[in-house]
């Protein structure tokens, strides 16, 4: 797999300034998949970067997915110093903020060229309302074509430069997107099968 | 070149007639179509018999697999990766099971990576045994190849149906290693099975490489170059046919593919002929693995002690694992939060990628070899819908 | 591969000779000839071969024998959603350790043999019986506690030796249990000896002490 920080400082020599927007997101768990964590001006650029350096060549976008990340409370002790009747002291206080919630788009590329991989891209929008715009990278590698359809149609990010940006799996007059955490099914009922089975069973008898 | 949007033919050079003279076609093929392998549609745009433009219409057997997932136990949806590519379960269960070990950090012993390698291989064996008949099918000659085909396959859904239970969603991989031990006899069996295959395979050759209407049929239909193929995201037999060596199973060498010597078959202009051609080659490349595979199985456990059926939480994180399934590159994608539910579960799904070059394949051809280009690609829509 | 060198319409004269050995070879040779002719033929299933799920009860009372215990383990882990609990309770109203209803709807039970896995009492298995035809679409298709319990006669003809493995099983643990309980009352005896010992020994102990 290629090093993040290798990546990073190719990137640096050959996109002067893309320090500032491309960042390292490192992987809590066991598998070691650190991703780039991309502004979405910057996508574009880095992905034909991505592509077409000689000693990269991730000319193989394996993976789109989108992820969506609610709204989360972070309860966090904060060390302030304050004055009391002219003493000073430090106090800690435990402080509680909401996190805003965001989409963000998974890339995962591979070289089919040099067979290396995987360079895990992550694209956030600003939030989670309703365009939710990011740019689309199906210029660059045409397999994110439907992948980036499915997305929109199922959390609802609008990517722009996509050549055909339609619903994929559900039909265009459906309204929500049913991947979203906060989805619900209008005919939902939050039963077991059984349970709804059984409930028409005594209905029918 | 721009690889991504391709002109789809060279200015002043169209396919078809002058729209002016006459008039084009609008065609919707499927959803319920014997050749479009379950429910898919196309809508085709014909001037006489030429496609000029071909779009695919997805989600008729979409059941929203990926949120189902999200709001169950990890373990709950081994038995729905069955249903994504129902001839091909057992290559599911692994892909899913390569992630979850690759998200919680678990070791697989010797026993079950192996048992996982024979249960792959027969999962191609059968499912490129019944692409013959399909695409057979697709091409008028209804019935001899895929008889001939369901025969041979159902050796090897005896062998699955003995081990786990089930002939088609076999549900048999677990976390860490597999859900039980082979049976008495189940050894023997699978090289009997093993042994019968080669006179099969010869009798499909005699059948179909030298027949004259299947050449007319196949040659020189549905190429792509390979180039535009790897941007486009295809994998599998498809990208080989076009003479690109590139099999997951040498690139990645997940499990222990790296114990085992195979040849990777390789075609020249990834036209109908050459796919079909790979798939003939790819078996007896999964036959020589098996022969090997069977003679070398370890004694051992086949799970990791270690593994937890209920209540099993993989620490923070996320993984993508990818394995050569018979029909591409099949990934899965996990995001955990510490919950018994992962957070984020994708399939990538190889049948709905390779369809990203469809219409590039069609355009050109006559309407009657869509059906052929489409069978060739070998679909299944429960894992193109999910 | 691509080229061919010889006339046309040998290639299909070839494939027109498997043909014609695969039909005359379908009325005599065995390897050919695969056809079953259901119902009046059936093939012999496979010990491992499963269906819908059974509850498994020893003895000869499918009511008391029942080895479930309303756990609700397999409740919770069906993966669709098809087994239904309610736990019975005994004469004070405190929860008893059998099912009062256990219930599995057949239409979503999808035979994915989870709910035997996970079971801590063996007290589920896979049943390998197919055949559940029935004249409705929602109450014919849930079955009952009565229907589902076979009892483990029936599990040792369909899956001898996976039943006689469970039965190894429970034996030992039985017998486990059976020594701890031993244990357990050995060494209260042990320490109620000891204790009526010392209380002999020391028969103005104080009493707040």
């Amino acid at each position: 797999m290629t090093d993040p920080d290798r990546l990073l400082s190719l990137l640096e020599a050959g996109l002067p300034g893309s320090a500032g927007r491309v960042r390292r997101w490192t992987n809590p768990g066991p598998s070691g998949q650190d991703a780039l964590l991309v502004d979405p001006d910057a996508a574009l650029e880095v992905a034909l970067f991505l592509r077409d350096h000689p000693e990269l060549q991730l000319d193989y976008c394996s993976n789109v997915t989108g992820v969506d990340w609610l709204p989360r409370e972070v309860t966090e002790s904060v060390t302030t110093t304050e004055t009391v009747g002219g003493e000073t002291k430090e106090v800690t206080k435990k402080v509680t903020r909401t996190e805003p919630g965001y989409l963000e788009a998974v890339y995962h590329l591979y070289s089919v060229a040099l067979r290396h991989g995987p360079v895990i891209l992550r694209l956030r929008a600003a939030g989670r309302e309703a365009p939710a715009p990011l740019p689309s990278l199906t210029p660059v590698w045409r397999s994110a074509e439907f992948q980036e359809r499915e997305i929109f149609d199922l959390y609802g990010i609008s990517f722009s430069g996509h050549p055909d940006l339609r619903r994929l799996l559900l039909w265009d007059e459906f309204e929500g997107h049913p991947m979203r955490k906060d989805y619900v099914a209008p005919d939902e009922d939050g039963l077991p099968a059984i349970e709804t089975a059984a409930a028409k069973g005594e209905a029918n008898r | 070149m721009n690889l991504t949007r391709a002109a789809p033919w060279p200015a002043g050079t169209a396919p078809f007639a002058d729209p002016g003279e006459t008039e084009l076609l609008e065609l919707s093929l499927g959803p319920q179509h014997p050749s479009t392998h379950g429910v898919f549609r196309m809508n085709a745009l014909l001037d006489g018999e030429t496609v000029v433009r071909l779009q695919p219409v997805f989600g008729y057997l979409h059941r929203n697999h990926e949120q189902l997932a999200e709001r169950m136990s990890y373990l709950a949806s081994m038995p729905f990766t069955d249903r994504l590519d129902y001839f091909c379960s057992l290559t599911n269960n692994w892909a899913y099971a390569l992630t979850v070990e690759k998200l919680a950090g678990l070791e697989v012993p010797e026993r079950a990576e192996y048992l996982r390698v024979i249960l792959a291989e027969l999962t191609r064996l059968q499912n490129h045994t019944v692409f013959l008949g399909f695409l057979l099918g697709d091409m008028g000659a209804w019935g001899s190849v895929l008889m001939y085909g369901f025969r041979q396959r159902d050796a090897v859904l005896d062998l699955f149906e003995a081990l786990t239970g089930s002939r088609m969603m076999c549900d048999y991989l677990r976390f860490g290693g597999c859900r039980c031990d082979l049976p008495p006899g189940w050894a023997a069996a699978a090289r009997l099975v093993v042994d019968s295959y080669p006179g099969f395979l010869d009798e499909m050759e005699q059948l179909l490489t030298e027949n004259e209407i299947l050449r007319a049929r196949t040659m020189g239909i549905g190429g792509v170059e390979a180039k535009r193929l790897v941007n486009a995201g295809v994998s599998g037999p498809l990208l080989r046919a076009a003479g690109l060596s590139h099999d997951l199973r040498k690139v990645d060498r997940y499990g222990i593919y790296d114990r085992f010597s195979f040849r990777i078959p390789l075609g020249e202009k990834g036209d109908v002929y050459d796919r079909l051609m790979i798939r003939l080659l790819e078996m007896r490349e999964s036959l020589n693995i098996l022969d090997s595979a069977l003679r070398d199985l370890p004694e051992g456990p086949v799970i990791n002690p270690q593994a937890k059926l209920r209540n099993f939480r993989p620490p923070a994180g996320e993984a993508y694992g990818r394995i050569e399934s018979p029909k591409g590159e099949l990934g899965f994608y996990l995001i955990s939060d510490q919950s018994p539910q992962p957070y984020r579960y994708r399939v990538r799904p190889p049948s709905l990628i390779n369809l990203t070059l469809l219409e590039e394949m069609c355009v050109g051809a006559k309407i009657a070899d869509v059906m052929v280009i489409l069978g060739s690609i070998d679909i299944v829509l429960g894992e193109v819908d999910r | 591969m691509r080229k061919l060198k010889q006339l046309p319409g040998v290639g299909l004269l070839k494939g027109m000779l498997v043909t014609g050995r695969n039909f005359f070879g379908s009325y005599r040779n065995p390897r050919r000839l695969v056809t079953v002719s259901y119902p009046e033929q059936r093939l012999l299933l496979p010990e491992s071969s499963r269906n819908f799920p059974f509850l498994v009860y020893d003895g000869n009372d499918s009511v008391e024998g029942l080895r479930c215990v309303a756990c609700k383990t397999c409740e919770r882990e069906c993966p669709s959603g098809a087994i239904r609990i309610v736990q019975a309770r005994d004469e004070n109203g405190r929860p008893a350790k059998h099912p009062e209803r256990f219930e599995i709807g057949i239409d979503a039970c999808m035979g994915c043999q989870i709910c035997a896995e996970v079971c801590p009492f063996d007290a589920i298995k896979m049943d390998s019986d197919y055949e559940h035809a029935a004249t409705g679409r929602t109450r014919p298709m849930v079955h009952n506690k009565l229907r589902l319990a076979k009892s483990n006669t029936y599990y040792h003809r369909i899956k001898p030796r996976e039943a006689a493995e469970v039965d190894a099983r429970l034996e030992m643990e039985r017998f486990r249990k059976e020594e701890a309980r031993r244990k357990r009352e050995e060494a209260a005896r042990m320490k109620k000896e000891a204790a009526a010992k010392a209380a002999a020994a020391k028969p103005e102990a104080p009493e707040n002490s």
